[in-house]
């Protein structure tokens, strides 16, 4: 069975009309949609009543907000200090060969999409790849083209 | 309830908690657990006790971080003789020989224990509190972590827990804010300001409503003290921000975190309907007529909302940018209101502070820099982990004793501390106490506390590069020298990097670098420059060698290195061959092998395959 097509609406009628709303409004539409659709930022913007340009302004500022749907598998590498002093950048470029894609892409058959993220911090762990919300720490290339390859 | 009821029944909780004859296991589970498989092993223990019947006998609880992340998962077991086992590296296939080794036949599992929790413990081997790692420790803002379920707010109240906001309430605003300077407390977010100093201002600003904010946004890539303490001692942090909104006449509270600590979300939602459901926040707290309530707002990623002002835009529902001060934040703050804003940390020694004193916290550190600094230790060192000592105390304490060295016997080259605000403080330093003062005279920041370890095998060329990567990224393009400042900076350092330098772009480098200290609207522009400013200071040598001849001292720089395998060393193992994802080595097994350097896209995976030394770098 599909999951349930989330609703607009109703996610709108948990928020009042201060504009203090917006961030985590838009959090939790990106939460439930996987990504800001125009549309949705149309309603959002005319739920607050702000402008459109007003609300891609803010969206767009922070790293965290997506405007087109991410992978089946969404592949985060860290970029944090620790995971780069213990070769972030290899894994990366493992992930990028092994699916063809570069950070901030989604891949053709919409099976991937690889992220780099600021810090997680789990430095203790470096270098860490987040799969689909699961934390991998001590990560080597090959172990992560491992992991990709196992899904698939 | 009464406070004093409460806290009887608190009591009773832990010491059955802590009753030596019941079977316990304690399974470290914040992220960094999670992440090395503590929630697998955790299933492996429910499967085993229940094949041995011992699931009714024996309690099994999640708890925070002993910071002792690189030997993760951590398990303590308590057999019921009393034992009290740490085991170090547990995975789900050691766990049926923890259970039948000391569960059933009460001996302690050699092959996996690390420490026992009591010196009274009768078992071969070191207490917990002797190991290097934790000897020279000092735990405040950490003291429950690892300890406590953090769940379990009685937990917290049986060890002291929000006694620090009974006291304060009974002493009045006046008398907090003079404890709290008497303490010598300073903000531990980064910048040091004395926090009664500041709570002061807040006081005295004139407003119908007040703020206060809990700055759990912690950008600083390779920093995760703020994580651990959320995720294992939630309510620390949030009786630190009741006290401090009752000294300033406060009656919100809001807790900014990152987004990207989720578990630390959850607890601290968890934690706050705890304090509701106790009357820790809401009407009339404790009687004293004092109404507080406490808001959680997520970040949404962006480095430059640790500022504060860009803090208060964010939480106002703008984009995250700062303005420049004076207003001040105490006068005008978050929807234009009194406003005082203090990390996590701090908030976490604020509860402490109150419950047990102002003398006894200032009986730690040094004069200036009183009481204790949590750091997350990372990088190339043997012991990773979150730790917390006296200010003052040695960096050779923290790197050799603590941290155990330098990964792999390599030779130690600095310490970055600060992230990308702070520097690099060479090896030659090794002896500095670690204070506000002593780390500013070396060109670097305390920060909020991330300490990387960068061996003999990283560049100082390349790590100036990372950090302005960060920032020209994270730079939030308001203010000139910030936004071209850090973009010139980059490309300058990418040129160095990729062999394309030249030897005027040095003086460029410290002349931009400069007037970005001096006339950058915020913190991230004025401190952005430090991690050029400060390996120019120490290795401008490594930036020469780059330019001059085209070479990378560390090997790093991948556009200035190339491999080759060494004929005598090589034994034909093959598996430099198989990691090497381009197949640009060939070699038939157990004869040298060779690289192809048209193929090569100098990626090390080769270097890290081989194990033995056979892939040499120039």
């Amino acid at each position: 069975m599909m999951p349930a097509q989330p609703n607009l609406d109703e996610i709108l009628a948990g928020y009042g009309r201060e504009r203090d709303n917006l961030i985590p409004l838009l959090q939790e539409v990106q939460d439930r949609f996987q990504y800001l659709a125009p549309e949705a930022v149309q309603r959002v913007a005319e739920h607050l009543e702000l402008s459109e340009n007003d609300v891609y302004g803010v969206a767009t500022f922070y790293a965290q907000f997506r405007f087109v749907p991410p992978g089946l598998h969404h592949v985060k590498v860290c970029q944090g200090t620790a995971c780069h002093v213990r070769g972030s950048g290899m894994i990366v470029d493992a992930i990028s060969r092994t699916i063809g894609i570069e950070p901030g892409q989604t891949s053709a058959d919409g099976k991937f999409s690889l992220e780099r993220v600021a810090c997680f911090g789990s430095c203790a762990l470096a270098p860490v790849v987040v799969l689909d919300d699961k934390v991998f720490g001590r990560m080597t290339a090959a172990k992560t083209k491992k992991l990709i390859e196992d899904k698939e | 309830m009464s406070f004093a009821t409460l806290q009887d029944q608190a009591r009773l909780e832990w010491t059955e908690f802590e009753r030596p004859d019941q079977a316990r296991i304690l399974v470290g589970s914040a992220t960094c657990g999670r992440a090395a498989g503590s929630l697998e092993v955790l299933q492996a223990f429910a499967k085993e006790l229940d094949k041995h019947d011992l699931t009714d006998s024996t309690k099994t609880f999640e708890v925070g971080c002993l910071g002792m992340c690189y030997a993760e998962v951590l398990v303590e077991i308590r057999s019921r003789d009393g034992l009290r086992v740490l085991y170090h590296g547990v995975e789900p296939r050691h766990v049926p020989q923890l259970v039948e080794s000391q569960l059933v036949q009460g001996e302690p599992y050699l092959p996996r224990a690390l420490a026992v929790m009591t010196a009274d413990d009768k078992a071969d081997l070191p207490a917990f509190t002797e190991l290097p790692m934790i000897g020279p420790q000092v735990r405040i803002v950490l003291r429950n972590c690892g300890i406590i379920d953090p769940t379990n707010v009685r937990h917290y109240l049986a060890r002291g827990g929000y006694q620090g906001i009974a006291r304060a309430i009974g002493m009045g605003p006046d008398a907090v804010i003079e404890e709290m300077k008497q303490s010598g407390l300073r903000g531990r977010g980064g910048a040091g300001f004395p926090t009664g100093v500041k709570w002061g201002f807040a006081r005295n600003a004139r407003g119908d409503k007040k703020y206060v904010i809990c700055n759990a946004d912690e950008g600083d890539p390779g920093a995760f003290m703020d994580r651990s303490v959320l995720e294992g001692d939630p309510h620390a942090v949030l009786e630190g921000l009741l006290i401090a909104g009752y000294a300033i006449g406060a009656s919100t509270g809001y807790v900014y975190c990152r987004a990207e600590y989720p578990l630390a979300i959850e607890r601290l939602q968890l934690a706050i309907a705890q304090m509701r459901e106790l009357g820790f926040v809401g009407e009339n707290i404790l009687g004293s007529g004092f109404d507080f309530e406490i808001k959680i707002k997520k970040g949404a990623g962006a480095f430059v909302c640790g500022e504060e002002t860009s803090l208060m835009q964010s939480i106002e529902g703008k984009r995250g940018m700062p303005r420049s001060r004076p207003p001040f934040p105490a006068n005008a703050g978050l929807f234009g209101k009194p406003t005082n804003i203090n990390n996590v940390e701090t908030l976490a020694a604020v509860s402490a502070i109150l419950e047990k004193g102002a003398a006894w916290y200032g009986s730690f550190g040094t004069d200036k820099s009183r009481g204790t600094k949590t750091f997350a230790l990372a990088g190339k060192i043997n012991r990773t982990g979150l730790i917390e000592v006296p200010m003052g105390t040695r960096l050779r304490t923290i790197i050799e004793e603590i941290g155990g060295g330098v990964l792999g016997g390599k030779g130690f080259k600095a310490v970055q501390t600060g992230g990308p605000s702070g520097g690099c403080i060479p090896a030659d330093f090794i002896d500095l106490p670690v204070d506000y003062e002593r780390l500013a005279e070396v060109g670097s920041i305390m920060g909020s506390g991330g300490m990387i370890v960068i061996d003999e095998e990283s560049c100082m060329v390349d790590m100036a590069r990372y950090f302005l990567t960060f920032t020209e990224n994270e730079s939030c393009g308001k203010c000139v020298p910030c936004r071209m400042g850090t973009q010139h900076l980059l490309r300058i350092l990418t040129d160095i990097t990729e062999g394309r330098g030249s030897l005027d772009q040095i003086e460029t480098l410290r002349r931009i670098g400069d007037t970005m200290k001096n006339a950058s609207l915020c913190g991230l522009g004025q401190t952005a420059a430090n991690p050029v400013l400060t390996t120019l200071q120490y290795y401008e040598e490594e930036y020469r060698a780059h330019i001059e001849d085209h070479k990378c001292p560390a090997g790093a720089c991948r556009a200035l290195i190339r491999f080759d395998i060494d004929p005598a060393r090589c034994t034909g193992c093959m598996a430099c061959a198989r990691a090497c994802p381009v197949e640009a080595i060939s070699g038939e097994k157990k004869k040298p092998h060779l690289i192809d350097q048209e193929r090569c896209i100098q990626c090390g995976s080769c270097r890290q395959a081989c194990k033995f030394e056979a892939v040499l770098v120039s």
